[in-house]
C-alpha cells in the first residue's frame, strides 16, 4: 500500500481513539463534579484539561473551570485545535483520503459518525446533555471499531489500523495515570479516605475499567491493585501492557506481509520490556511518574519509527 | 419535425397522451404508487447520497464545501432497439476519433488531403508537440470517451460534444443505478434494465489490454487524482476502489529506474498503466507546467520510451476541441469511408466570415460558445438572454472571431422529474461512456443522463443547477 496511504489510516484511527478516550475522560469528570464540592469541582475540570494537554489555549479563552465551560471547550471549542469536533473531522478526513483503503462499512460509520456529531455539538452542550452527548461519541467510534473489525480484511490497512489505535490509546491512558500518579504513591495512601477511592473510582472510569478492576479485585481499592490493573494487566483492554501486547501483534502482522523487520519492531520490544513481564513493585520502584514519562517517550518514538519506516511521509 | 409533434419532444408522453413505448411498464408501476410514499421517497434519496459520500466539491465555499448533484429519481428511459441504432453510431464515431488522433501526430493525411485546415489544432493549446511521431501502448490514445448526446425527436439523437481527455460523471452512472435498486427493488423486477454495474471491471480490463507489453500478464493500475480538493475526487476514489487499483496523487510518484514509481510502505514500486485525472497541462512540470505540484517531473520522458501507458493519451484534448467537432462528419467519413451515423448539431464557424456575419444577424435564436470552453461557462443562449448580454457577446464576437462557434438553440427532449406537485417535463442530454482498447470499443448501455431542474432551462451543468436522473436501457 502507498506510504502516504498508510499515514492516512495510522491516523485515522489515532483520531477516532482520542476522541473517545477525550468523552470517557469528560463523562468521568462530570460525575466526579457532581458528587464533589464546587472547588473539588473545578480542580477535577482542571485536571481534565491538564490530561488533554488543552490548559494553555483554554486559559487563553476562559478564566474559569467551570463544567459548562469545559466540556463546551472539549467538545466543540473553536479555540481549542484538539476538540472532539476536529478529532472527528479529522478522522472523516482521513477516512476520505483514504477511501479506496478502506471498506464501504467503515466509510459510512465514519461519515455518518461525523454529520451525527456535527448536528449534536452545533450549539453550546448544556450540562443535562453532556451525557447524551458524550454517549453519542462513544457509540459512534465504536460503530467504526466493529465496521473496521467486521468488514477489513486482516492486512496491511489493517495492522496499520490497530497500530495506530493502540498507540493513541496507550498515550491516552498513561497521560490519564500521569495526571493523578501522585494519588496512587503507596506514601500518600490516606487508604478508606472518601476523597481518595472516588479519585481512584475516577481513574478507573475514565478507562471504562471500574466493572473490571472491581470483579478482580473484590471490593479492594488500593494504590497497588490499581496500578497493577492499569498498567500491567494484559487481559484489560486499555492497559498500557495490553496495548503493547496489541502492538507486539500488529508489528509482527507487518513484518511477516513485508517479509522484513526494522527500527520499529525494535523500539517496539524496547517499549514492551517496559510493561510485560514486570511487577508493580517495579514500577514504583522507579517512581510512577518517571514510570509513566519514559512510557509517554518510548511510545512517541515507535511512532516516529514506524512513520520512518513505512515512508509514511516523501 | 411533424405537425403533429409539439415543438418539444417529451420521453415519456406522447402528445396524444398515451405513454411511450419505452416507458409503458415503468409507467404502470408508477401509477400503482402512492403519491405521499413517493414524496418520502425523494427525500430518502438525498440522505442515501450523504451517507455514501457522493459528492462534488465547490471552490471557494467554505463549509459548504461539499455539495450533492440533486437525482431525480423518476429515470430515463430508452428502448434496446433505440441503443443498439445509437451505440453503433458512438463506436463509429470513437473510432474515427482515435484514428484521427493518430493521425495528427503522425502523417496528418487529413490536412494534406484538405479537408481540415491546418491552423485549427496549429493554435490549439490542446495540441501537444511531444506528441509528434509517438504512438502511445497498444496504438490507443482516447481509453475513455464521454459522447455528449441530445435528443429532439424519436429518431433525432444529435452529438452535442466529444469528451476525449478526462470524461467526468461515471461514478454518478453507478451510484444513481445502485440508488435507484436500493429505493425500489420490486421496480427492477417488473422492467428489465441493462446493467451498469460491472463498468469498473470492464475499465480495469480495458485499461489492462492498453498496458505497455513489458507489463506482462497483470499490470499495475494506478489512478491519478489531483487530490482531496479536486471537485471530482469521489469519482477518483470510487473508480479506483472499485477497479481494485491504488489511487495516487502526484507526491506519491517519482520516477525510479526509469519507470514511474509509487512510493509504498515497502518502497517504491512500478506502475503500468496510469488512468489520470490531471490535465495535461499539470502532468509533467519538467515539460509542462513547471509549477505544477500534481503531476511527475519526468514522466513524460518515461512515456516516450515506451515504459507506461498514460489513459488517456496526452493531446487528446484536441478532439475535445469545439471547432474540431465541427469538422467530425468528415472525420468520420475521411477515417471509416463511412457516412456518420449520429449528426452533429449545426454549426456555424465564426471564423468563417459569412458564417460569423449570419450569426451576428441571428443572436437572438443561436447559441454561441467558446471553441475552448467547457461545464457551460462562456455561453450565450440567444433566446434566454437580455439586450446588454447580447451586445456585450456581439463585441467579443466581432474582436474574436475565431474564438466561437455558434448553434441553433435546440428544442432538446425533456423527461419528467418529480415535483412536489407531480411530474413535469425537464430538458435532458445523455452521455454514454465508452472504452477503448487493442481489444476493441466497449460501451455501458445508458450513460449519464443530465437534466436541467429548473423549468424551461436548457443548461445541464451540475455547477450550474443541473441534476442527474439514472438512465435505463431496457433488455428487450
Amino acid at each position: 500500500m502507498l506510504g502516504r496511504v498508510a499515514n492516512g489510516i495510522f491516523w485515522m484511527y489515532r483520531y477516532l481513539e482520542r476522541a473517545e478516550n477525550t468523552a470517557r475522560l469528560l463523562a468521568a469528570g462530570h460525575r466526579m463534579a457532581l458528587t464533589r464540592g464546587p472547588d473539588a469541582a473545578n480542580e477535577e475540570w482542571r485536571s481534565v484539561l491538564t490530561t488533554l494537554g488543552l490548559r494553555k489555549p483554554y486559559e487563553a479563552v476562559y478564566h474559569d473551570y467551570s463544567g459548562t465551560h469545559v466540556s463546551d471547550f472539549v467538545l466543540r471549542g473553536k479555540g481549542n485545535p484538539e476538540s472532539v469536533l476536529t478529532m472527528f473531522e479529522r478522522a472523516r478526513f482521513n477516512a476520505r483520503a483514504c477511501r479506496s483503503a478502506i471498506t464501504l462499512e467503515v466509510w459510512e460509520a465514519v461519515n455518518e459518525g461525523w454529520m451525527g456529531l456535527q448536528d449534536l455539538l452545533d450549539r453550546p452542550v448544556r450540562d443535562t446533555s453532556l451525557g447524551t452527548v458524550v454517549s453519542a461519541i462513544r457509540r459512534e467510534s465504536t460503530l467504526a471499531r466493529g465496521a473496521t473489525h467486521g468488514s477489513m480484511m486482516r492486512n496491511e490497512t489493517y495492522a496499520f489500523a490497530r497500530a495506530g489505535t493502540f498507540i493513541e490509546r496507550a498515550d491516552n491512558t498513561a497521560r490519564i495515570l500521569d495526571v493523578k500518579y501522585y494519588l496512587l504513591l503507596p506514601s500518600h495512601a490516606y487508604v478508606g479516605s472518601p476523597l481518595d477511592t472516588g479519585q481512584w473510582d475516577n481513574v478507573l472510569r475514565s478507562l471504562s475499567g471500574e466493572r473490571a478492576y472491581r470483579w478482580l479485585n473484590a471490593g479492594r481499592m488500593d494504590a497497588r491493585s490499581i496500578a497493577q490493573f492499569v498498567i500491567l494487566n494484559e487481559r484489560f483492554p486499555r492497559s498500557l501492557a495490553f496495548c503493547y501486547s496489541a502492538m507486539r501483534d500488529n508489528l509482527a502482522s507487518l513484518a511477516q506481509i513485508h517479509g522484513v523487520d526494522g527500527q520499529a519492531h525494535a523500539l517496539v520490544s524496547e517499549a514492551e520490556k517496559l510493561v510485560l513481564g514486570k511487577s508493580v513493585e517495579d514500577v514504583f520502584e522507579q517512581g510512577l511518574h518517571q514510570f509513566l514519562l519514559s512510557f509517554i517517550r518510548s511510545n512517541r518514538a515507535v511512532a516516529d519509527a514506524i512513520a520512518q519506516q513505512y515512508r509514511f511521509v516523501a | 419535425m411533424t405537425a403533429s409533434e409539439p415543438l418539444q419532444f417529451d420521453e415519456m408522453n406522447a402528445p396524444d397522451g398515451t405513454v411511450r413505448d419505452a416507458y409503458r411498464d415503468y409507467r404502470q408501476w408508477l401509477n400503482q404508487q402512492d403519491a405521499g410514499w413517493m414524496r418520502r421517497k425523494s427525500g430518502e434519496a438525498e440522505s442515501f447520497f450523504r451517507r455514501t459520500g457522493i459528492t462534488f466539491n465547490v471552490y471557494g465555499e467554505g463549509d459548504a464545501e461539499e455539495r450533492l448533484i440533486p437525482f431525480d429519481m423518476i429515470p430515463r428511459i430508452i428502448t434496446g432497439s433505440e441503443w443498439r441504432r445509437l451505440a453503433r453510431g458512438i463506436e463509429q464515431r470513437v473510432r474515427a476519433l482515435n484514428a484521427f488522433m493518430h493521425d495528427l501526430y503522425h502523417r496528418q493525411e487529413i490536412i494534406r488531403s484538405g479537408r481540415l485546415p491546418e491552423r485549427l489544432f496549429r493554435n490549439n493549446r490542446a495540441w501537444l508537440p511531444q506528441m509528434v511521431g509517438f504512438t502511445p501502448p497498444g496504438g490507443v490514445y482516447t481509453h475513455i470517451v464521454g459522447i455528449d448526446l441530445v435528443r429532439t425527436g424519436p429518431d433525432e439523437f444529435l452529438v452535442l460534444e466529444d469528451n476525449a481527455r478526462t470524461p467526468s460523471g461515471v461514478s454518478y452512472m453507478l451510484e444513481n443505478r445502485e440508488t435507484m435498486m436500493a429505493m425500489f427493488p420490486e421496480l427492477f423486477a417488473r422492467v428489465k434494465v441493462q446493467p451498469v454495474s460491472n463498468y469498473p471491471r470492464r475499465l480495469a480490463k480495458s485499461l489492462a489490454a492498453c498496458a505497455p507489453e513489458e507489463a506482462g500478464d497483470n499490470p499495475t493500475i494506478a489512478v491519478l487524482t489531483p487530490g482531496l480538493y479536486n471537485s471530482a475526487y469521489f469519482e477518483h476514489a470510487f473508480l479506483a476502489d472499485q477497479m481494485g487499483a491504488e489511487l495516487v496523487e502526484g507526491s506519491d510518484l517519482r520516477i525510479v529506474d526509469g519507470r514511474v514509481q509509487m512510493r509504498t510502505t515497502q518502497g517504491f514500486q512500478p506502475i503500468d498503466v496510469l488512468y489520470r485525472r490531471v490535465d495535461d497541462e499539470f502532468l509533467d512540470p519538467l515539460t509542462f507546467n513547471p509549477t505544477s505540484v500534481l503531476g511527475v517531473p519526468g514522466i513524460m520522458d518515461v512515456y516516450r520510451s515506451g515504459r507506461i501507458t498514460i489513459a488517456n493519451a496526452p493531446g487528446t484534448g484536441v478532439g475535445d476541441d469545439k471547432a474540431i467537432y465541427s469538422f467530425m462528419p468528415e472525420i468520420v467519413e475521411f477515417y471509416t469511408g463511412e457516412k456518420a451515423l449520429l449528426p452533429n448539431v449545426e454549426t456555424w464557424r465564426c471564423a468563417d466570415p459569412d458564417s460569423l456575419k449570419y450569426v451576428l444577424d441571428h443572436l437572438e435564436e443561436l447559441v454561441v460558445k467558446e471553441v475552448h470552453g467547457s461545464g457551460g461557462y462562456g455561453m450565450l443562449i440567444g433566446p434566454a438572454a437580455n439586450r446588454a448580454e447580447i451586445a456585450a457577446f456581439r463585441a467579443k464576437l466581432r474582436s474574436n472571431p475565431d474564438n466561437y462557434i455558434a448553434q441553433p438553440t435546440l428544442s432538446l427532449s425533456t423527461v419528467p422529474v418529480f415535483t412536489q406537485r407531480g411530474l413535469a417535463p425537464r430538458h435532458v442530454d445523455l452521455r454514454p461512456y465508452v472504452l477503448v482498447s487493442p481489444e476493441g470499443i466497449d460501451i455501458t448501455p445508458g450513460g449519464l443522463t443530465r437534466v436541467a431542474l429548473k423549468k424551461g432551462s436548457l443548461v445541464v451543468n451540475s455547477s450550474q443547477g443541473g441534476g442527474t436522473k439514472d438512465s435505463w436501457v431496457l433488455d428487450d
